[in-house]
């Protein structure tokens, strides 16, 4: 970051910074995995292997294979790779934060609920499209969930306060 | 003829008038789920699996195969008239397939599409149909050792023949054997890697982890992208589909070799992407004019499709013989068999006539009915690619978050298809290859299992895994397929010394 030669201003995210957090973070599951399969016992009992005793290994594993990349990245760090383009990743945000207040939505209001606010606000914000096709298509699509799930396979979804007063 | 007879009752399973129904369904919906972004064979498979727990078995897996059919024929339309591949084994099907649209050939290029598509499974379903009962009988004589071995080779092939960094395939999947090992111990009873959470105690369903990953992570990815769909528009009639198959009866030599590379990377876990793109390759290092391909040959189209069919339905003979999918698709259907309480491997044969045998017949008549089906209802498939992004990316949402909700009834899943989403866009963007990681958690207990059980026989020691020839020669196939990319490092390494040493 210091050098700030041309390559270095663009307007990219750099693959150093994920790369390193991606390994480290498998490094971090890897110790985990063999710390709990101590806990449990990596040796053999009277009736055979014990319950960590095949983990153990796949920790290990996971261990020395992220370490490596972790160290790889590491040693290559000058190298200047790009991960994604600025805007790019301004786009994969505009989807993945709707995505996990919708998740979040589900718990409060239910899973059809969630769902036309989910469409119709994309379908404004993102589309452009106009309010009468907007409502179609997020009121019509989960409404189509709503007979398919409820109806006619019996499969219940998670339903919130308005469903609830519809009396379902 | 022992399988012509059995072939011939499976035909009977197969035919009757509902599940010819289901397949007509599994087909649409698979055309549409390779046709849409962020939705393919496997993680739609995945999604409808448990609409299915309700059904018959026989009439949920030919369903569910004719939705991996179905996906398989619904790549190529993308890939030609929008040069999107809908799956990552279509990419080659973009080389030529998109120029030969351009210059007004969409016809030509998705009739030879389709047929080689249907080339390529029907060859596998011979395959299989001949060679699945002599290998199952062959696996009943496996023992525990046996089986961990043929699971080491599926597993150290990934390593040897992906094209990824070996240490991030190794990574990935270990990561999937840890995921598959947390929860309670079949063995022991006790918990492991649970710390306390008791939404851990069932561990991490499989299904969850393919919807997340390659959902929600296609999703995200997509977006990346900023897809603007601008495609070519295409109608088929008849006189082109005549036409064109009299052409492509010339290329008989090209669909041979195609279906073997594709069944041969089928069996093997090497799955059907890179079988299209070896497949692909082969056919312009042995044509008279190479310069050509990429400007719309119909060979370029050829021979990805048909290698890539053969192996997308070649996938399922070791999974059906040995439990062992070749593909994650096979790998999500093996995860069905489970939930409806058959156990995948030799014994399916036995135990199971009418199941394995209906699967197989339904596999020579869905592909019929596939082929049937997309040369007939391409335009349609093409006005629903117009659809903007803004409308089917939250749509698809929807749908995965439904299909992740109703696999255990837990919202802890929804959160965990999240999670599983934003690592598989990591991973796809730092090259971690997903499928050893969904074949991992999928296989992993089953691994486990058998190698306890044979460190039992053997009182730990190792050397069980070189106590017969056949055991000996399939863990040893291991071995080599797990050192090969060291050898490919080793001669790089060397080369660049001579290199320096040169200069």
């Amino acid at each position: 970051m210091m050098s700030g030669s041309a390559e270095e201003k663009d307007d990219s995210v750099g693959v150093r910074w994920p790369e390193l957090g991606v390994a480290l973070l498998l490094v971090l599951l890897a110790g985990l995995v063999i710390k709990d399969s101590l806990r449990v016992g990596t040796g053999w009992a009277d009736d055979g292997p014990r319950a960590g005793y095949f983990p153990f290994y796949i920790g290990l594993a996971l261990l020395l294979s992220a370490g490596w990349v972790a160290l790889k990245q590491l040693l290559n760090w000058r190298a200047h790779e790009r991960f994604a383009e600025r805007a790019q990743m301004a786009s994969v945000w505009a989807i993945l934060w709707p995505m996990a207040i919708y998740v979040g939505l589900i718990f409060a209001v239910g899973i059809y609920v969630a769902s036309i606010l989910l469409i119709g606000y994309f379908m404004l914000r993102h589309g452009k499209h106009g309010v009468a096709l907007t409502a179609a298509v997020s009121l019509g699509v989960p409404l189509f969930f709503f007979l398919v799930f409820e109806r006619w396979f019996l499969v219940a979804l998670p339903k919130g306060p308005l469903e609830a007063w519809f009396g379902f | 003829m022992d399988e012509l007879q059995n072939l011939f009752h499976g035909f009977a399973v197969a035919a009757t008038l509902p599940n010819l129904g289901f397949m007509l369904v599994g087909i649409t919906l698979g055309v549409l789920i390779g046709v849409l972004p962020g939705l393919g064979g496997a993680n739609g498979v995945a999604i409808l699996l448990p609409l299915t727990f309700s059904m018959n078995p026989t009439s949920a897996i030919i369903m569910l195969s004719c939705i991996y059919w179905g996906a398989l024929f619904g790549g190529a339309i993308t890939s030609i008239l929008f040069n999107i591949p809908g799956e990552p084994w279509s990419v080659a099907t973009t080389f030529d397939g998109y120029p030969m649209a351009q210059q007004g050939r969409a016809a030509q290029a998705l009739t030879a599409a389709f047929t080689s598509s249907f080339v390529g499974a029907i060859f596998a379903v011979i395959l299989i149909t001949f060679t699945a009962p002599l290998l199952a009988k062959f696996a009943l004589e496996f023992g525990p050792a046996e089986f961990f071995a043929v699971q080491l080779l599926t597993f150290c092939s990934f390593v040897g023949m992906s094209k990824e960094p070996p240490a991030k395939t190794i990574a990935a999947m270990m990561l999937g054997f840890a995921l598959a090992a947390v929860g309670m111990d079949t063995v022991t009873g006790q918990l492991r890697m649970t710390y306390g959470y008791t939404e851990l105690l069932k561990g991490f369903g499989f299904l969850i982890a393919v919807i997340g990953l390659f959902g929600i992570g296609e999703i995200l990815l997509t977006m990346e992208e900023g897809l603007a769909f601008k495609g070519k528009s295409a109608k088929i009639d008849f006189r082109v589909v005549w036409q064109t198959w009299g052409e492509l009866i010339r290329h008989w030599k090209l669909f041979l070799r195609s279906v073997v590379v594709g069944c041969w990377m089928g069996i093997t876990p090497g799955g059907a992407t890179p079988a299209s793109f070896m497949s692909y390759g082969m056919a312009r290092r042995m044509s008279k004019d190479p310069q050509s391909f990429g400007k719309g040959r119909i060979e370029g189209v050829v021979a990805p499709e048909t290698a890539a069919h053969a192996a997308g339905t070649s996938a399922l003979l070791p999974m059906l013989t040995l439990g062992i999918p070749g593909s994650p698709t096979a790998a999500v259907l093996l995860g069905g068999l489970l939930i409806w309480g058959l156990q995948p491997g030799p014994m399916l044969f036995v135990e199971q006539k009418d199941f394995v045998w209906g699967l197989i017949a339904s596999m020579y008549i869905g592909n019929i009915v596939g082929l049937i089906v997309v040369l007939t209802t391409v335009p349609w498939w093409a006005a629903i690619l117009r659809i903007p992004f803004s409308i089917i990316g939250p749509v698809i949402i929807v749908i995965c978050a439904i299909g992740a909700y109703t696999v255990n009834n837990s919202m802890f899943d929804v959160v965990m298809m999240l999670v599983f989403g934003v690592m598989g866009y990591l991973f796809k963007k730092l090259k971690y290859p997903l499928a050893p990681m969904v074949l991992a958690l999928v296989l992993g207990d089953m691994a486990e299992a058998s190698f306890r059980q044979a460190m039992l026989i053997s009182q730990g020691s190792m050397n069980i895994f070189w106590s017969n020839p056949l055991v000996a020669s399939i863990a040893g196939l291991a071995i080599a397929m797990l050192v090969w990319p060291l050898w490919g490092a080793a001669k790089n390494l060397a080369r660049q010394r001579e290199l320096r040493a040169g200069g």
